[in-house]
């Protein structure tokens, strides 16, 4: 196959099929190294402060969290849209992406949607959290019961528990099923022993049959072609729990598209995060190139720019609309007592991320780190921005409030990282993290070493 | 799957297996499988597989799952538990779509994985032949059974012709059969 030699190979270092396997799983081989033991005992340690956070809250009741009548969402709602739109880019790099035939995604596609299935999990808490007895989240799903009653079809909560169900089933599904090949791989380089049978059981007994491929290739399409939309209908439904009330700064048609590019926005500046550090410590720099960041860089001024678009949108049509409670909510998010947040997002959404349109700062892992940590915390700004300015002056100026966490809230969202992380650590050490397989079939079109030759050729 | 012999020949490339396949067929001898460590495209074509059946399935059960959702909201608003919201129609169609969308998605996705898994025999546990364990790494792999119009020596014949390396006699073992 002619490849342009202009173009940039995706896999470094002329790299032969044995090479790519050997790459990939020696960081599972071997003892884990001492970084790889403090992480996880950090993540570990989160995890069980978290968990005292969780007990407190089920314990004493919601009553330990800062909440008050007037602010009824605060850091829980925050987190739970915060921690679902991170998991968004894994979906969309392999689903969205695999349908536009991006070959760049095949190194960062699996460990992507692995991110995206742990931060599903730690969304998901929060909403079964906040309402304060844990038996309560049985009633959001539709079961014959005792007392005749259904759940409200109507409610943007209640297509919340089906979006996000769906959404994690599926993308457990088809990460799942994108896993076996490459546990067939490690199955067939480890010796006879208990290790070899765990990886053979998880490989549900793979072999490589051309049939089987022909028809993993059929399905993975038709499983892209199903995430892609349902990865755009998650965050969409997520923004109608705010956009169907009719609280002033909430009630906007331009939700839906927003959170959706809100949501890959931060999904892809999580994965820029984590993969940089990881592709140094697993020594994958050979896959991970410093193109696939800047792949990845374009889509996040591409989503940014999206996002600020619709900050100005809303302050526009609030003015527009003549409505004056919709007025006062955005001059109050930026003027009012919570201007700081409202300036901190601008600042980290709209204003850093436009430094990605100079070549060099986009290809630079230093200054991507620093502006991805930017994006994680101004998106995480804007919903509490949503939430809380939105809600804490509300129609009637004696409910008038404020809100801050206390150290239970706090705890809960250190818990979820500190979840989030003791999977990712897991994962790369009993997982490949590039997709092996995946690899090995744009290689002949994208390595190095292909490339050459065919520039060869052309002379 | 007693007594079957299996004979194997190894291929590096990808495009000197899809050469030798070609002239593999020539001969007239029927590939019973071919091993590869990742998705060579226009292999399905050569080997004149079918085409997949599962989106197919996938469809099926996406419509069911649409309709089963749909009637299922309908038939809880209207008959089941009717509840007036300021006067607005029971039967309210737009409200149900979101519901309807996700079934729909959650049905397909997995009558197609598992559609997948059963059709192609693998799963938790399942029992597969694995002819050379280089084959998940960087060979490919032919496999030609003996049966009545091919004997042993002649498919080796054949594969050391079309230049395999490594050919091989398996004689698989299985615990059930």
């Amino acid at each position: 196959m002619y490849v342009s030699p202009i173009r940039e190979p995706l896999v470094t270092g002329a790299k032969s099929y044995k090479q790519v396997t050997d790459d990939i799983t020696k960081p599972m081989e071997g003892k884990p190294g001492k970084l790889w033991y403090a992480g996880l005992a950090t993540a570990l340690l989160a995890l069980a402060f978290g968990g005292y956070a969780i007990f407190v809250t089920v314990w004493d009741g919601i009553g330990s969290w800062g909440l008050n009548r007037t602010i009824g969402w605060g850091w829980g709602i925050t987190n739970f849209v915060w921690w679902v739109g991170i998991g968004h880019a894994g979906t969309f790099i392999s689903a969205i992406l695999l349908l536009f035939r991006q070959k760049w995604r095949t190194s960062i596609n699996r460990s992507a949607e692995a991110m995206t299935i742990f931060a599903v999990m730690c969304a998901g808490l929060f909403p079964l959290l906040h309402m304060g007895r844990l038996p309560l989240g049985f009633f959001v799903f539709p079961y014959p019961n005792t007392r005749d009653l259904w759940v409200n079809f109507n409610s943007p909560l209640l297509w919340d528990v089906f979006a996000i169900s769906t959404y994690f089933t599926v993308s457990l599904l088809f990460w799942y099923m994108g896993l076996i090949p490459d546990i067939g791989s490690i199955r067939d380089r480890l010796k006879d022993g208990i290790k070899k049978k765990i990886y053979a059981a998880l490989s549900f007994g793979w072999t490589g049959s051309a049939r089987h491929w022909a028809r993993h290739e059929s399905m993975s399409l038709i499983l892209a072609g199903l995430a892609a939309p349902l990865v755009l209908s998650v965050h969409s439904i997520v923004s109608m729990d705010f956009a169907t009330s009719v609280i002033p700064g909430w009630h906007t048609t331009i939700f839906p598209p927003y959170f959706v590019a809100g949501a890959v926005f931060s999904g892809f500046a999580m994965v820029l995060t984590l993969m940089i550090i990881t592709r140094k410590a697993l020594h994958l720099e050979n896959y991970i190139t410093v193109g696939h960041v800047e792949s990845m860089n374009k889509v996040i001024i591409a989503t940014g720019s999206i996002v600020g678009i619709a900050y100005l949108t809303e302050l526009f049509m609030a003015w527009y609309s003549g409505v004056v409670y919709e007025r006062y909510a955005f001059v109050n998010r930026a003027f009012g007592p919570y201007w700081w947040a409202y300036w901190i997002m601008m600042t980290c959404n709209v204003i850093t991320p436009q430094l990605f349109w100079f070549k060099k700062i986009r290809r630079s892992l230093v200054a991507t780190f620093i502006i991805s940590i930017f994006v994680n915390i101004g998106m995480w700004f804007e919903r509490f921005v949503i939430i809380v300015t939105s809600l804490h002056r509300d129609f009637l100026p004696s409910s008038w409030s404020m809100y801050s966490p206390t150290w239970v809230e706090v705890g809960v969202y250190i818990g979820t990282f500190g979840l989030f992380f003791t999977m990712f650590f897991l994962f790369i050490r009993f997982f490949p993290v590039v997709a092996i397989a995946e690899v090995k079939s744009v290689l002949k079109s994208s390595g190095e070493k292909f490339i050459k030759k065919g520039a060869q050729h052309e002379k | 799957m007693k007594n079957n012999k299996f004979i194997t020949g190894m291929f590096f490339d990808d495009k000197d297996l899809i050469e030798a396949i070609e002239k593999i067929q020539e001969k007239g001898v029927f590939i019973f499988d071919v091993r590869t460590p990742f998705p060579v495209h226009g292999l399905d074509d050569i080997l004149k597989y079918k085409r997949s059946r599962l989106p197919r399935l996938g469809f099926v059960a996406g419509v069911l799952g649409a309709i089963c959702a749909f009637l299922f909201q309908a038939w809880v608003f209207t008959e089941a538990w009717p509840i007036n919201f300021g006067g607005k129609p029971l039967l309210s169609v737009p409200s149900f779509i979101p519901v309807t969308f996700e079934m729909a998605v959650l049905f397909a996705a997995i009558s197609l994985v598992f559609g997948f898994l059963i059709k192609s025999g693998i799963g938790p546990g399942a029992e597969t032949i694995i002819f050379d364990e280089r084959t998940t790494d960087d060979a490919f792999l032919v496999v030609i059974k003996e049966d009545e119009n091919i004997e042993v020596k002649r498919a080796e014949e054949v594969l050391r012709e079309v230049g395999a390396e490594d050919i091989k006699l398996v004689i698989p073992m299985l615990k059930k059969s």
